[in-house]
């Protein structure tokens, strides 16, 4: 990081540590808990499909499982975050493992598809499960602690911290390296003796487990947990934010899920009709930034830099 | 199961089949030729429908306004790839993924804006509106085996001119080796906008022929999408045999699931159970088909590319 | 839409024109209005919201004096997307109301939050039967009918017609459970099968050959939406209309199913608490309006859209515009003194409805247009089966 760059994130992460004490009624906070959550999220898709180069289109499925073990939890008298959402992290990242290892056999196309499939056939068993509300979702009572805005936003900003570091971190191992190289070059990364399957596995266990931390964090700020978190819909949308951010851009993932959901939210506020503008705005992104807004950022950049230089 | 029953559902099958093959035809063809995800597949579907049931409205004839629904869906098929869509071949799946759903969302809410919110009327001309008595004592509707004769007809003409003409060649030249083609003197860019325009076609067939059996409404296409995508992923990318196989493998295992499942449950669980979980299990058949397929071939049945 | 657009921003532009130039202008009465406004759902939607815009209008903008801002969001059929849009309504813009939802799933998603700041929410279409009996909630007002009510008048008209071998079917999530508990509930004959389908199914081709081979002696189903319209499309074709009565509740069969399906409507009876031509001055005033503004004949969701901005009305009016007594507010809301479209219209101790439920058939006007006819009255003040578990007076 440039120390321009170590300023810009500084200001950033004051900037939402004072959201709580600048905000002027709950919403705003309710707005950025969800901002963060689904910057998680989308960074967690981003690190397998931006890094590891697999399409997951059933990345949903974790964010939705890891909700339904805090809510299916707690109605049954389990509440202690410590216990739910170590199992729900758990529960996500064998999950992910299963369906992993059999997708991994696929490629391109086939890969999206396969991992639709199972989150699917996941969407469809908590649609029948009726005793947890089935289609109508569950309501939760999170612990009381929890049940503050202001709390449950710091925990948010901080797991939501934790685990970028940690992407960074794995994005720079020797770990990392060898995943993006995979993405770049598979046969290769073979013929040098890399175990490429596990590697790509284990890339895609992370960012299941990942997401399905997300997914905790969501049904705690929602107190509320229903199959529509693991519909191809919200899979779809996370791959948009990635998309939209910047495939395989460190901040592409929490860039693209901010822009999507603040430009839903000021859109839908102006009129009914604003999936055109939604429309219009992704269309003129991918024509004109093909790196994404993050690419459209660094390039920006670039040619400030150049302009000063020739100044 | 009387024998009627049991033939009436294999048809069902078969006609749900050839429902998503007309889908999946145009979808495969250009995913297959042009590398291209062209999610506002869909889109073109619906506004097949849309002008069809506006010009049968209009002139009072169905078969006029499927003509001028293929017309009109296929010129607007061809403006999107000569304004927009051309300019995608080049880059990676995700960036077409991002950019043709940005394009399901202007046109829902262009055609919400023309049309309105609420469905619109389309039904099957007068004479296919009813049964007909196949033999004594069994009946099927006549509109869904008009669907199967269409459905098979479009299966043999995209087979002929795939197999059997020189834009056939092209577009099998096109569809394994594109540099090859462009340097055998192939104009690719002439060709990839007129296939686009027979997609199109495709697609308008199918909202013209489902139009009357489903609800034309805004966001009609998005559900069958997901179903056209299913069929071409088990059936092989580019391949229309493979298409049509997938196609009517789902529409068989789908029609099965729902005719079977709840009877075979039924024994086994006794009835309550059965209705508790029959509809679920149902939903979730194609989905484990598609899995099992890729599982035991990653890349679908009939590769097209080796 | 043009039209409506237009007048959304006229209303808009004479707000703010309104507000800036007299400061003595009383502060507004915020109403936020949450409905599914975007997707294959917004049908329903655009319908309350039209109907609701339109009650507004005939109010003269102002309830009890004050004039009424109403806060439009899209939950695009999403919990998730309705839930953050009702924080916002109720935390940043700390309306006075809340209404709108169509999809019960939604409508529980958002209570909570609704319930906990004590906000008022009229509902105008979802009517789940969680907020119906022991969860009950005095901020909690329904003015349309509880989920299960249209099926079981369906199912008490069946039962009484004497059909004794009835086929029904619904999809597989808890509305579809419920409607076919609530049919149940008041037909006590044979049934032939009961089955349930996949939401949002696209194609009915096996269930109707299923329900050719029972050879029942009618159909029920409740298919929400569009597979409503699949269902009944594809169940003419099979030519199964004309061989075995098919009956639906009144949803299933409004004005835009009509207007989707055309003439194999014709003829089909349907359960509703309003029809079109129910003679009062308020549903003369408000059909006759509606037609006019928005050249279509109103559905049911509009009426309700339409009765639930009066209700309210009638409630700021009898506190004077003054809503800082939530009692008194309350007690006004449960007095539901306004003129309702349907004319009788009464508050059960669980704020349902106690109302009469209508048979409807589709038949042809003068001018060749299909309507929903008044046949009769299947129910006379009717309550739901769960007001009894409600611990509210």
């Amino acid at each position: 990081m440039t120390r321009a760059q170590m300023l810009i994130l500084g200001v950033i992460t004051l900037g939402l540590i004072l959201v709580p004490v600048l905000a002027a009624n709950n919403f705003t906070i309710k707005l950025f808990s969800r901002l963060l959550i689904f910057a998680l999220a989308a960074s967690s898709l981003n690190l397998v499909l931006g890094y590891g180069g697999m399409v997951s289109f059933g990345h949903a499925a974790y964010f939705g499982v890891g909700g339904y073990v805090v809510g299916i939890l707690t109605v049954s008298g389990i509440a202690s975050p410590f216990i739910t959402w170590t199992l729900a992290v758990l529960l996500c990242a064998l999950l992910a493992a299963l369906i992993g290892a059999i997708s991994l056999r696929t490629r391109g196309v086939y890969f999206i598809m396969i991992t639709l499939a199972f989150a699917q056939m996941l969407f469809f068993v908590f649609v029948s499960l009726r005793q947890y509300g089935g289609a109508d979702g569950l309501p939760i009572r999170p612990p009381d602690p929890l049940r503050d805005g202001r709390t449950l936003y710091y925990i948010i900003l901080v797991t939501l911290g934790i685990c970028l570091f940690l992407l960074w971190r794995i994005k720079e191992s020797r770990f990392g390296r060898a995943v993006q190289a995979i993405k770049e070059n598979e046969s290769r990364m073979m013929a040098l003796g890399y175990p490429v399957f596990r590697y790509q596995l284990v890339c895609f266990i992370i960012g299941g487990a990942l997401a399905g931390l997300a997914g905790v964090l969501n049904a705690n700020l929602n107190a509320f947990i229903s199959p529509n978190a693991l519909a191809w819909s919200q899979s779809g949308q996370f791959m948009m934010m990635v998309i939209l951010g910047g495939v395989g851009r460190f901040w592409g993932g929490a860039l693209g899920a901010v822009v999507f959901i603040l430009l839903e939210t000021w859109l839908g506020s102006l009129t009914i009709h604003w999936q055109l503008g939604v429309g219009a705005a992704l269309l003129i992104i991918v024509l004109f930034a093909p790196g994404g807004l993050v690419g459209l950022v660094s390039s920006a950049n670039a040619w400030l830099i150049k302009r000063r230089a020739a100044a | 199961m009387t024998p009627t029953l049991i033939v009436a559902q294999i048809l069902n099958g078969v006609q749900l089949g050839l429902m998503l093959f007309l889908l999946a035809a145009g979808l495969t063809l250009i995913f297959g030729i042009m590398d291209m995800i062209n999610l506002a597949h869909g889109s073109l579907y619906m506004i097949g429908a849309y002008l069809t049931a506006t010009v049968t409205s209009a002139t009072g004839s169905f078969f006029l306004g499927v003509g001028a629904a293929i017309i009109g869906t296929a010129l607007i098929g061809m403006a999107l790839e000569m304004s927009v869509l051309r300019q995608l071949y080049k880059r990676d799946h995700l960036s077409q993924v991002l950019a043709t759903f940005g394009i399901i969302l202007i046109v829902n809410e262009i055609v919400r804006m023309i049309w309105g919110a609420q469905p619109v009327l389309l039904n099957a001309p007068e004479v296919l509106s009813g049964p007909v008595e196949i033999v004594p004592g069994f009946r099927y509707p006549a509109f869904r085996l008009f669907l199967i004769g269409v459905g098979i007809a479009v299966a043999l003409l995209l087979f002929f001119i795939v197999n059997r003409t020189r834009v056939g060649m092209w577009v099998r030249a096109g569809a394994s080796n594109r540099e090859m083609a462009q340097a055998m003197g192939v104009r690719i860019k002439l060709l990839f906008t007129l296939i686009f325009g027979l997609g199109a076609a495709l697609c308008a067939v199918a909202g013209a022929l489902l139009g009357p059996i489903l609800s034309v409404q805004v966001g009609m296409g998005e559900s069958i999408l997901i179903l056209a995508f299913v069929v071409i992923v088990i059936g092989g990318i580019g391949s229309i045999k493979g298409a049509l196989i997938g196609a009517l493998l789902v529409g068989i295992v789908d029609t099965a699931g729902r005719a079977l499942l709840p009877l075979i449950l039924r024994d086994l669980l006794g009835r309550d159970a059965a209705t508790n979980i029959g509809g679920a299990l149902a939903s979730v058949l194609i989905y484990l088909l598609m899995a099992l397929v890729l599982f035991w071939k990653p890349e679908g049945l009939f590769p097209a590319r080796s | 839409m043009q039209k409506k657009f237009f007048a959304f921003v006229l209303v808009v532009v004479s707000l703010a024109l309104a507000l800036s130039v007299s400061a003595q202008e009383p502060e507004p009465i915020k109403i936020g209005f949450i409905s599914t406004l975007s997707g294959p759902g917004s049908a329903l939607g655009v319908d309350a919201l039209d109907g609701f815009n339109l009650a507004i209008q005939h109010l003269g903008g102002e309830m009890g004096g004050r004039p009424v801002e109403v806060i439009v969001r899209d939950d695009t059929q999403n919990p998730d997307v309705g839930l953050q849009a009702a924080v916002e309504l109720l935390e940043a813009e700390k309306v006075d109301f809340m209404t709108g939802i169509i999809f019960s799933n939604i409508m529980l998603a958002v209570g909570t939050p609704v319930f906990e700041s004590e906000t008022f929410y009229i509902s105008l279409n979802a009517g789940p039967s969680q907020y119906a009996g022991a969860g009950c909630n005095p901020f909690f007002f329904n003015v349309a009918w509880q989920n299960d009510n249209l099926h079981e008048a369906m199912g008490k008209y069946v039962n009484d017609q004497g059909f004794d071998n009835v086929f029904i079917l619904a999809p597989d999530y808890p509305a579809g459970r419920d409607a076919l508990t609530g049919f149940k509930r008041f037909y006590t004959g044979n049934l032939a099968d009961e089955v349930y389908t996949a939401v949002n199914q696209l194609d009915f081709a096996v269930e109707i050959e299923l329900i050719r081979a029972a050879a029942p002696d009618a159909v029920f189903t409740f298919q929400p939406g569009g597979s409503g319209i699949n269902f009944i499309k594809q169940y003419s074709e099979a030519g199964l209309l004309a061989e075995i009565p098919l009956f639906l509740p009144g949803f299933s069969a409004d004005q835009d199913v009509i207007r989707a399906v055309g003439a194999p409507m014709e003829g089909l009876f349907n359960s509703s608490h309003w029809a079109l031509e129910l003679d009062n001055e308020a549903n003369v005033r408000f059909t006759s309006g509606f037609a006019l503004e928005f050249e279509r004949t109103p559905t049911i969701y509009a009426q309700q859209g339409y009765d639930a901005a009066m209700l309210i009305a009638s409630a700021v009016e009898a506190v004077g515009g003054d809503l800082s007594d939530k009692d008194a507010v309350r007690a006004a809301l449960e007095a539901a003194d306004f003129e309702s479209t349907r004319g009788d219209f009464a508050f059960n101790n669980n704020h349902y409805p106690i109302q009469d439920y209508y048979l409807r058939q589709v038949v042809r006007n003068e001018s060749g247009d299909l309507y929903n006819q008044l046949i009769g009255v299947i129910f006379e003040d009717h309550q739901d089966a769960y007001h009894e578990q409600c611990t509210m007076e």
